[in-house]
């Protein structure tokens, strides 16, 4: 496993924002959080992040617990989220080789180098992050994602704010990174077509808990839904009838 | 175990920012030089009204660019903190494997960085346009310039725990510390001269030993090795003292849930 989640717990006063969530991430797996906004999905992603502590539970990445070893655990992290854009006053490759340093890259001239490539940013290595378009910044984003070769990769809405041709071209980037470098992915989106398209297995997430589980081309008519974005407004006006019916 | 990569980032996204803005690197010299040349002319006028007094541009003088130095250091420490809060940077970079004695470290260096080139840029400006020689303080020079940049790492790294804990506006804290200090540090005067209860608070600013040592030396009298001691010790004690307080808030922070939404309205 490369992420294990076990009874994860985010009280904030009497709210819980993660109410014991427990699932794993497998190398070569893509799994979606999905679930309508304050469900935790983010919540969640900062705990794996270690810049979120939790209240209760346990994260190991690759078997070392985040709690403990922290470093370790993070090593072989990454993420890109569209509220977390990469500094504006450093140029893309400044940000690259900052980054490439904190993370410790071996060969980081030819991981620049690679990444700028994979992502079409050859051409903006010079040039400010706080000047480029949003699909500028999402691949300069990407690529401080997978600058140190991540086994466990977080990816928080990587496609919002794109437009639908720029998106399915960062997706298939993603997956093809994910496939080559055999890396557990954890990904949310609301855009429910675009999960169906990348991910192995879906958790929905309300109310801090996971309702459903499974395979996103199977689970709607599970739970008697045409699609995918049928379940996930069911999930989001319903939670508990669903709940009643769970996996 | 300390690594030192993540160090080199710090420092190394500092200079990349300097390099590429005056904006930033004119702070580093230029209020300084400022100071300098101002208080050059002042001295130089009341050693003309004076004719039996003491020499000011020593004492004076000196004690502007000494006091300038300790105030260089600790916005070095704070600027490239807050480089990180203007570019909304908490999240991805506490995200990394950096540590937070890490990223002190890198802070500090950071400093040495800046505060030596408006400390280099002051000295040569009050040589040359000034005639103001640093050989009478000799070897004392260093446990000085020592004791004035651990007490300005100190007050660094105490303003960017205020920053952290209430948020991107309490940068206006920030800047008006050295000012709020300087009447206790008796940067002009010695201490006797203030009211019983500012010589207490004096007392506790390892800058105030470093000036009534400055001007027991320009008197013609033995400099006293011991108070230098107590105020090193005083100034490491407080970079202990700050940096854990850091430490605390920073660990709050990811308690909850600050660092990754760090912003005026979240912080408060």
């Amino acid at each position: 496993m490369v992420l294990s989640i076990t009874d994860l717990r985010k009280i904030y006063g009497k709210t819980a924002a993660v109410d014991g969530v427990s699932f794993n991430v497998k190398r070569n797996e893509i799994v979606g959080l999905l679930g309508p906004n304050g469900a935790g999905k983010t919540t969640i992603i900062n705990m794996v992040l270690g810049i979120l502590e939790p209240s209760a539970g346990s994260i190991h990445i690759e078997g070392v617990d985040i709690a403990t070893h922290r470093r370790r655990a993070l090593e072989g992290t990454n993420f890109t989220a569209v509220y977390a854009p990469l500094p504006g006053n450093l140029t893309v490759y400044q940000n690259l080789r900052f980054f490439g340093l904190l993370y410790g890259v071996c060969d980081l001239d030819e991981r620049i180098a690679a990444v700028l490539q994979q992502f079409d940013l050859e051409g903006f290595r010079n040039t400010k992050c706080g000047v480029l378009s949003s699909g500028e910044q999402t691949r300069a984003g990407l690529a401080k994602a997978m600058l140190n070769q991540p086994h466990l990769l977080l990816l928080d809405e990587p496609t919002a704010s794109l437009d639908p041709a720029t998106a399915r071209d960062i997706r298939a980037k993603i997956c093809e990174f994910a496939g080559r470098e055999a890396v557990g992915v954890l990904w949310t989106s609301h855009n429910m077509a675009e999960v169906e398209k990348v991910c192995d297995r879906v958790l929905f997430l309300s109310h801090g808990r996971i309702l459903l589980e499974g395979n996103p081309k199977t689970l709607p008519r599970e739970h008697g839904k045409e699609t995918l974005e049928d379940l996930f407004i069911a999930v989001a006006r319903e939670p508990l009838t669903l709940e009643g019916n769970g996996t | 175990m300390i690594h030192l990569r993540p160090i080199a980032a710090i420092l190394l996204r500092q200079y990349y920012l300097m390099r590429g803005s005056p904006a930033r690197v004119l702070p580093v010299f230029a209020w300084a030089a400022i100071d300098i040349v101002l208080w050059g002319f002042i001295t130089r006028y009341l050693n003309a009204i004076t004719t039996s007094g003491p020499n000011f541009i020593p004492m004076l003088l000196g004690a502007v660019l000494f006091w300038d130095f300790f105030t260089r250091v600790m916005y070095g420490v704070t600027t490239t903190f807050l480089e990180d809060v203007w570019s909304r940077n908490f999240l991805n970079l506490f995200a990394t494997p950096l540590t937070i004695f890490e990223y002190l470290t890198g802070l500090v260096l950071s400093s040495i960085a800046t505060s030596a080139i408006g400390l280099m840029v002051m000295l040569i400006l009050a040589t040359a346009a000034f005639g103001l020689s640093f050989f009478g303080y000799g070897l004392m020079l260093i446990p000085y310039l020592l004791v004035l940049f651990l007490f300005g790492i100190s007050l660094g790294i105490l303003a960017n725990a205020l920053v952290l804990r209430y948020g991107p506006a309490a940068e206006w804290f920030v800047w008006p510390i050295p000012a709020f200090l300087s009447p206790f540090a008796a940067v002009f005067y010695p201490m006797s001269v203030l009211p019983h209860w500012m010589q207490v608070v004096s007392h506790l600013l390892p800058p105030a030993y470093v000036f009534e040592s400055m001007r027991t030396i320009l008197a013609g009298q033995a400099a006293r090795p011991a108070m230098l001691l107590w105020a090193a010790s005083l100034a490491i004690l407080y970079i202990l003292l700050t940096s854990w307080l850091f430490t605390r808030i920073h660990h709050r922070a990811i308690r909850t849930g600050l660092i990754a939404r760090y912003t005026a309205e979240t912080a408060t």
